[in-house]
């Protein structure tokens, strides 16, 4: 048997993607929390990481050859949501910033353990190679 | 590594509210000022902010926040009677900005608050990336 990053690895590299894209999305919330119009979006964690792992993007599929192709960076760009609210505001501006902080820190906890994981993955792989 | 531009956006909030702050504080230092027309007196400032969305084209990213400008308020300046005041104008008026100290009181708390959040999220993405860079040692 080989060794394989990608099997060896496991889910915990996808979901440290998805959380750094979460990161990024609620610091976006953040810095926009006093734009007028603007609405709060969130990543939904569990289809971001079912599509994850069927190795599926949301990008469009070009079925037909007249349709445009969508250029897709992500290797899988998960579904984005906006935020339900609990108070409107009189701007159009959902963002709540106590959600949003409790969100973001709870997504960097979440990053910590998904790094502890990888973290153990790879000294495991270490100790296998080492054959101590 | 989208990790990395946590620090883009928390950057572009930072401005963007200090530049509120800004304005605040350029507001608050003219709540007194006064002028001899209604043309020269000064009035609030308020930058405007628009959220920054790339194109679909670009798939799926992120943006911060801009200043697309900063306006005058347009309310009505208060006028007042005094002839012996040096600004006063031929008829005996002068005008006072049309400042609303408790509003921009208010203004500051919110885009202070605002200011210590984004450094909030800068910190922890740091030491989430220091973390990462630790990974497997």
């Amino acid at each position: 048997m080989s060794i394989n990053f990608d099997t060896a690895l496991g889910i915990h590299a996808d979901a440290l993607r998805v959380r750094s894209q979460r990161a990024e999305l609620l610091a976006s919330n953040m810095a926009n929390a006093d734009t007028p119009n603007y609405k709060a979006r969130d990543i939904d964690f569990q289809s971001a990481m079912k599509m994850a792992a069927s190795g599926q993007s949301s990008g469009m599929e070009t079925t037909h050859s007249n349709h445009i192709k969508v250029s897709n960076n992500q290797m899988s760009s998960p579904a984005m949501q906006y935020r339900a609210t609990v108070q409107d505001s009189l701007d159009g501006n959902t963002v709540d910033e106590q959600i949003e902080q409790a969100q973001f820190m709870q997504n960097s906890v979440q990053y910590q353990a998904s790094l502890n994981f990888l973290g153990a993955k790879f000294s495991g792989l270490l100790s296998a190679i080492r054959g101590e | 590594m989208s990790l990395f531009n946590v620090f883009d956006i928390a950057g572009s909030g930072m401005s963007a509210q200090s530049l509120r702050l800004n304005t605040t504080a350029s507001n608050l230092a003219n709540a007194d000022s006064v002028s001899s027309s209604v043309d020269q007196v000064y009035r609030t400032r308020s930058p405007v902010f628009s959220a920054v969305l790339d194109d679909a084209q670009q798939g799926y990213k992120q943006g911060g926040v801009q200043v697309r400008g900063i306006v005058e308020s347009q309310a009505p300046v208060r006028q007042e009677y005094n002839p012996s005041h040096p600004l006063a104008n031929p008829d005996g008026y002068v005008f006072h900005s049309n400042v609303d100290p408790i509003a921009e009181m208010a203004n500051m708390m919110s885009a202070s608050r605002s200011y210590q959040n984004n450094v909030e999220i800068a910190n922890t993405s740091k030491q989430l990336l220091l973390r990462t860079l630790q990974l497997g040692q």
